[in-house]
């Protein structure tokens, strides 16, 4: 479960050998610094942190600074970590690239969703609204009952409600790589991810 | 942006016929059936042409046995074989939807006179 950091360039569409149109989302995709190798008897679990995209030194905190340092890596903007990795050739200031993954191969990615703000159930939660016709008022994307009377007397947890929606942590799995660009450090995967254009998401190799 | 267009750019096409709304035109489109490929040929009027970059796409309108027939086609498609301009309109707006409301001799374009 290795992967990298990138950041969503946008969608367009090409055109595949066969002159199909396939809708792609363009990854900007590494290269992804390691900066730490968490061990089991040390940290408790395995696993690597990579960082990625460069931050100004002015910006960059001194607990932040020190712990670069120790792998003599730039300052980056964001840290993740990946578990289960393969262990063997990989050290702190060694560097992930695009070419982690091949053409064909099925990626996951994960990013935090585009925030919708506070939206009703319809949106939030699917619901089908109410009745249009009939005699109805004010009720069009009304939520409907929400629970019984005098018993239970209150409304079950979890009962879906309209709230905040979005800016939520979402991964889509198993999108095609449908191209990888070495020079570029692109990305092109099949279909759409979560998050805005410039958002970072991380690609999980299955 | 610029990246995305770059990303496209490779797969503009710079070869095909340049053609506007009202032209009549000939798209030789390539089908593959099976394991065999052929062209197909649809000639008719240009009645839209929308989009920009690898998005463009064009709408091309005829009549077929009394019945509108369009069909949109990608503008840099590569089972695009070749373009074939009929002759050139002489039409007053981008989009001619409304020819979807005339028939007969009222659904026709203007040859344009030089």
């Amino acid at each position: 479960m290795i992967g990298l950091l990138g950041k969503k360039t946008g969608m367009t569409r090409i055109f595949d050998e066969n002159g199909n149109i396939i809708p792609v989302s363009i990854i900007e995709a590494g290269p992804c610094p390691v900066t730490q190798i968490k061990s089991k008897e040390k940290d408790g679990y395995d696993a690597i942190q990579v960082g990625f995209d460069e931050r100004r030194l002015k910006s960059t905190n001194k607990p932040l600074r020190g712990h670069l340092d120790k792998s003599k890596i730039s300052p980056t903007r964001i840290l993740a970590e990946f578990r289960n990795f393969d262990k063997k050739d990989l050290s702190p200031g060694s560097t992930l690239k695009v070419d982690l993954f091949g053409e064909g191969d099925t990626i996951n990615v994960q990013g935090i969703s585009k925030g919708k703000g506070f939206q009703g159930v319809v949106k939030r939660h699917g619901f089908g609204g109410g009745s249009v016709t009939h005699g109805q008022s004010d009720r069009l994307r009304a939520p409907g009952s929400i629970g019984a009377s005098s018993y239970p007397s209150r409304v079950f947890k979890g009962q879906k409600m309209a709230g905040r929606m979005g800016g939520a942590i979402v991964t889509v799995r198993n999108l095609k790589v449908i191209k990888v660009e070495k020079e570029t450090n692109l990305i092109y995967v099949k279909g759409a991810i979560p998050g805005h254009i410039n958002g970072y998401v991380k690609l999980i190799k299955k | 942006m610029s990246k995305l267009q770059r990303a496209a750019a490779q797969q503009l096409r710079n070869d095909l016929l340049k053609f506007k709304s009202g032209d009549r035109i000939n798209v030789h489109f390539k089908v593959i059936e099976g394991d065999k490929e052929r062209i197909q040929q649809f000639e008719g009027d240009v009645i839209s042409i929308r989009g920009t970059g690898i998005n463009k796409t064009f709408t091309v309108r005829k009549i077929s046995d009394g019945v509108g027939v369009e069909r949109i086609f990608p503008m840099h498609s590569p089972k695009i074989a070749k373009i074939e301009l009929i002759r050139e309109g002489r039409v007053r707006r981008a989009k001619l939807y409304y020819l979807r409301n005339l028939s007969g001799k009222a659904a026709r374009i203007k040859s344009k006179t030089n």
